[in-house]
C-alpha cells in the first residue's frame, strides 16, 4: 500500500479498497482476461468474419483442453503432476464410444457415461495410491501409467473407431437455444463448477492448497498429508473422464492414440494460468481462460494464413516469454 | 581379532540398514545382477539366443538410449529435467537427412543441426538457470517449438528430398568385426565424458551442489545460472548426437523419430539411481538401466502384443522406482 492512502480515503471508499484487494489477488487471472480480450479483438480486426459461430467453434474445439487443464489443475496445486492425463483421456473415450457402438441407446448411454466416469475415478485413485504409498516422485508414476493406460486403450480400441451417442454429441456443437452462448462453453463451465465450487468451501480444498504450499507445516498442522494427494488425484482422473467424454462427443468416435500435445498443453495451460508448479498457488478459473488463448493463437495463425505448424511454434513461444516475464517479476519482487 | 569381535563384525554385515547403505552407495551392483537376471531370463524364453551377435544388437539399441539418458542423468542431477530431447534428436537426425542432396552435403546437416540443438539448450538453460523457471515446463514448451520448427522446415524442403546419409547408417547400424557396433565409437567417448566430468571436474561438483541444495551452492560462490545455461546447452547437444546415431541405426528420417525414446530415457536414469530430485546419482548406473530397459523391450517385444507391451514396461518401471525407493529409502 502506498502511503498516500489516507485515512478519509480509506473511510470513503471501504469497498474500492476491497475491490482493489480482489484485483491485486487475482492480477495474473485478470491480465489473463485482458490478454484474451485484446487476442478477440484483434482476431475481428484480422478475419471480419469471425463472429459468434466462429466463437462456438472454437469453444468446442476447446472443450477437451479444457477440462484437461483443469483436472492438471487441481493435481498440480497439491503439489503433483499428472502426465498420463492424455491418456486417461483415450482410455475412457475409447471404453464410451465401443460401449455406445455395442449397446445402443439414448439411457444406456447415460449408464455408459456414468461407467466411463467411474472408470477416470479408478484411474485417478490408481495413480495416487501409486503416489502416495511408492512415495516414487509423482512425475515417473504418471509418466510410467501414460503407457499402461494407452495401453489398455489398444486394448480396448485397436483402432480408432465406436459410437456417441446423440445426445452426448449434441452437447458439444451449437449454442444454447436461442441464445447467444455456445454449449460447450456451458457444460464446460457447469462441470467445473459443480466440482470445484463445492470442493473449494470444504476442507479437503483447503487441505490441496496447504499440502500443495508446504508439504511438512501441513502434517504438522494435522492435514492428512496422503489422503488429501490420493484425492486430488482421484478428482483429477474424474475431470479427465469428462474431458475423455467430450473427446467422444465431439468426434463421435474413440480413437486409442493419445494426443501428444495435449500433457504438454495442458501444463502449459495450468502454467499460463497462474498456477504454480511448486504447488499450493491457483485456480481454475485462469488455466481455463489460458486455454482459449492458446486456442485463438492458433486459430489467429490460420486466418494469417501463417503455415499452421507455426502454431505450435507460437505456443511454446508465448509459454516460455510468459514463464519468464512472470518468474522475472517474482525474482524481482523477492529481492525488494 | 576375537571370536567375539568377528561375529559383532558378521552381525553388523549382515544388518538391514548397512545393506541398505551399501546399496544406496553402490547402486550399481543390484543394478548388473538384475541386469544379468534379466539376460538368463531372455535365455530361457530363446533358449539359444544370448550369443556374441545378441549382445552386439542390444548394446547397438542401447546406446542411443543411453546418450539420451545421459540428459536426464545431467539435468536431474541439478535438480532438473530435460524434457525437449526426443524432439532436439528427432530434429537433428532430420536436418541432417535433408542436406543430403544439398551443396554442403550432410556434414554441413550435421554441423546446422548442432547449431540448431545449441541454441535449444541455451534458451532452455536460460529460462531455467537466469529466469528460473521449472526446467519441467521449459524444456516441455523448448520441446513442442523445436517440433514445430522441424515440421516447418519438413514442408520446406518437401521438395528436395530427404535421406539417411550413408555414413550415418554404417556409423548407426553395421558392426565391426561382426560384434562391435559402430556407434560404440560416439557412445565411449560420450560415456567417457560424462563419468570424468561428473566424478573429476569442478563442473561436475557445482552439478551435484546446485542439485543437493541450490541455496547453499551460491552462497559458496557458484554461479548456478552459467553452470545451468551449459548444461542444457551439453544435454541438447548429446540429444543430437544421439538423434544421428538413431537415424543412422533405424534408416529413418522423421521429425517423431526418437519421440518413443522419451520414457525410456527419464526412466533409464531413475532407474539407475540418479534421484529426479537432484544432488545424487551418476552416468555408470544410467548406462546399466539403458541395457536393462532395452533387454526387457526386447523381451516384451517377442512375448506380448504392442498394447501388452505398453502396460508391461510401465508397470515394470513403477516396480522397480519403487523397490529402489524401498531399498534405499530415498527417490
Amino acid at each position: 500500500m502506498t502511503s498516500s492512502a489516507t485515512t478519509p480515503d480509506r473511510l470513503r471508499s471501504g469497498s474500492a479498497e476491497t475491490l482493489g484487494r480482489i484485483a491485486r489477488d487475482n492480477a495474473w487471472t485478470l491480465s489473463l482476461f485482458g490478454l484474451l480480450a485484446a487476442l478477440l479483438v484483434f482476431t475481428k480486426l484480422i478475419n471480419s468474419h469471425y463472429g459468434l459461430t466462429s466463437l462456438q467453434f472454437t469453444a468446442t474445439a476447446v472443450v477437451p483442453l479444457a477440462l484437461a487443464a483443469v483436472a492438471q489443475a487441481v493435481i498440480v496445486i497439491s503439489g503433483g503432476i499428472d502426465l498420463s492425463v492424455s491418456s486417461q483421456m483415450a482410455l475412457t473415450s475409447c471404453v464410451a464410444a465401443t460401449l455406445m457402438a455395442n449397446y445402443p441407446g439414448d439411457g444406456t448411454a447415460v449408464v455408459i457415461v456414468l461407467l466411463a466416469l467411474a472408470l477416470g475415478l479408478l484411474l485417478g485413485a490408481i495413480n495416487g495410491a501409486l503416489v502416495v504409498l511408492t512415495k516414487v516422485p509423482d512425475i515417473i508414476i504418471t509418466l510410467s501409467t501414460y503407457f499402461v493406460w494407452a495401453g489398455f486403450a489398444l486394448l480396448v480400441r485397436p483402432a480408432p473407431g465406436g459410437k456417441a451417442a446423440g445426445w452426448l454429441m449434441g452437447l458439444a456443437v451449437g449454442s444454447l437455444g436461442t441464445s447467444l452462448l455456445p454449449k460447450a462453453a456451458v457444460v464446460v463451465v457447469v462441470i467445473v463448477a459443480a466440482i470445484w465450487i463445492p470442493l473449494g468451501r470444504s476442507r479437503l480444498g483447503l487441505s490441496i492448497f496447504a499440502v500443495g504450499s508446504n508439504r511438512l507445516a501441513a502434517f504438522r498442522c494435522g492435514v492428512p498429508v496422503n489422503r488429501t494427494k490420493f484425492l486430488s488425484y482421484v478428482i483429477g482422473g474424474l475431470l479427465a473422464a469428462f474431458a475423455g467424454l467430450s473427446l467422444t462427443a465431439s468426434t463421435g468416435i474413440g480413437t486409442p492414440v493419445p494426443e501428444p500435445t495435449y500433457v504438454l498443453i495442458s501444463i502449459a495451460a495450468v502454467v499460463l494460468g497462474g498456477v504454480s508448479l511448486a504447488g499450493g498457488v491457483g485456480g481454475v478459473v485462469g488455466p481455463l481462460v489460458a486455454v482459449v488463448v492458446l486456442q485463438l493463437v492458433r486459430d489467429d495463425m490460420t486466418f494469417l494464413q501463417v503455415d499452421p505448424n507455426y502454431g505450435l511454434v507460437a505456443q511454446g513461444l508465448i509459454l516460455i516469454g510468459v514463464l519468464m516475464v512472470g518468474s522475472f517479476i517474482q525474482i524481482r519482487r523477492s529481492r525488494a | 581379532m576375537t571370536a567375539a569381535d568377528r561375529s559383532v563384525d558378521r552381525k553388523r554385515w549382515l544388518d538391514r540398514a548397512a545393506w541398505r547403505n551399501r546399496m544406496r552407495d553402490y547402486p550399481l551392483i543390484p543394478l548388473t545382477l538384475l541386469l544379468l537376471a534379466l539376460v538368463v531370463v531372455v535365455e530361457l524364453v530363446q533358449p539359444g539366443i544370448v550369443d556374441a551377435g545378441w549382445v552386439a544388437f542390444t548394446v547397438r539399441q542401447a546406446a542411443v538410449l543411453a546418450i539420451l539418458a545421459g540428459c536426464q542423468t545431467l539435468t536431474m542431477i541439478t535438480g532438473g529435467i530435460d524434457l525437449s530431447v526426443a524432439y532436439v534428436a528427432s530434429m537433428s537426425g532430420f536436418v541432417t537427412a535433408t542436406f543430403v542432396n544439398q551443396p554442403g552435403g550432410w556434414v554441413l546437416g550435421i554441423g546446422v543441426a548442432l547449431c540448431a540443438a545449441a541454441v535449444a539448450g541455451l534458451v532452455s538453460g536460460i529460462g531455467a538457470g537466469v529466469f528460473r523457471v521449472h526446467p519441467l515446463i521449459v524444456t516441455l514448451a523448448m520441446g513442442l517449438v523445436v517440433f514445430g520448427f522441424s515440421e516447418v522446415w519438413q514442408l520446406q524442403t518437401l521438395q528436395s528430398g530427404a535421406g539417411v546419409p550413408s555414413q550415418l547408417r554404417t556409423l548407426g547400424t553395421d558392426l565391426t568385426a561382426g560384434v562391435i557396433p559402430n556407434d560404440l565409437a560416439v557412445f565411449v567417448p560420450v560415456a567417457l565424458v560424462l563419468i570424468l566430468l561428473l566424478r573429476r571436474t569442478g563442473y561436475g561438483r557445482m552439478l551435484y551442489a546446485i542439485g543437493d541444495n541450490p541455496v547453499a551452492a551460491r552462497l559458496s560462490g557458484v554461479r548456478s545460472w552459467q553452470v545451468l545455461v551449459v548444461v542444457y546447452i551439453i544435454s541438447a547437444e548429446l540429444a543430437a548426437i544421439a538423434g544421428l546415431v538413431e537415424s543412422g541405426l533405424s534408416n529413418t528420417a522423421s521429425v517423431t523419430l526418437a519421440t518413443p525414446y522419451l520414457l525410456p530415457s527419464v526412466a533409464a536414469a531413475v532407474i539407475g539411481g540418479t534421484s529426479i530430485l537432484g544432488g545424487r546419482g551418476g552416468y555408470s548406473g544410467t548406462i546399466v538401466g539403458a541395457l536393462i530397459l532395452t533387454v526387457l523391450g526386447g523381451i516384451l517385444s517377442v512375448l506380448l502384443p504392442e498394447p501388452w507391451r505398453q502396460i508391461v514396461f510401465g508397470t515394470i518401471i513403477i516396480a522397480v522406482a519403487a523397490t529402489y525407493t524401498r531399498f534405499t529409502g530415498e527417490t
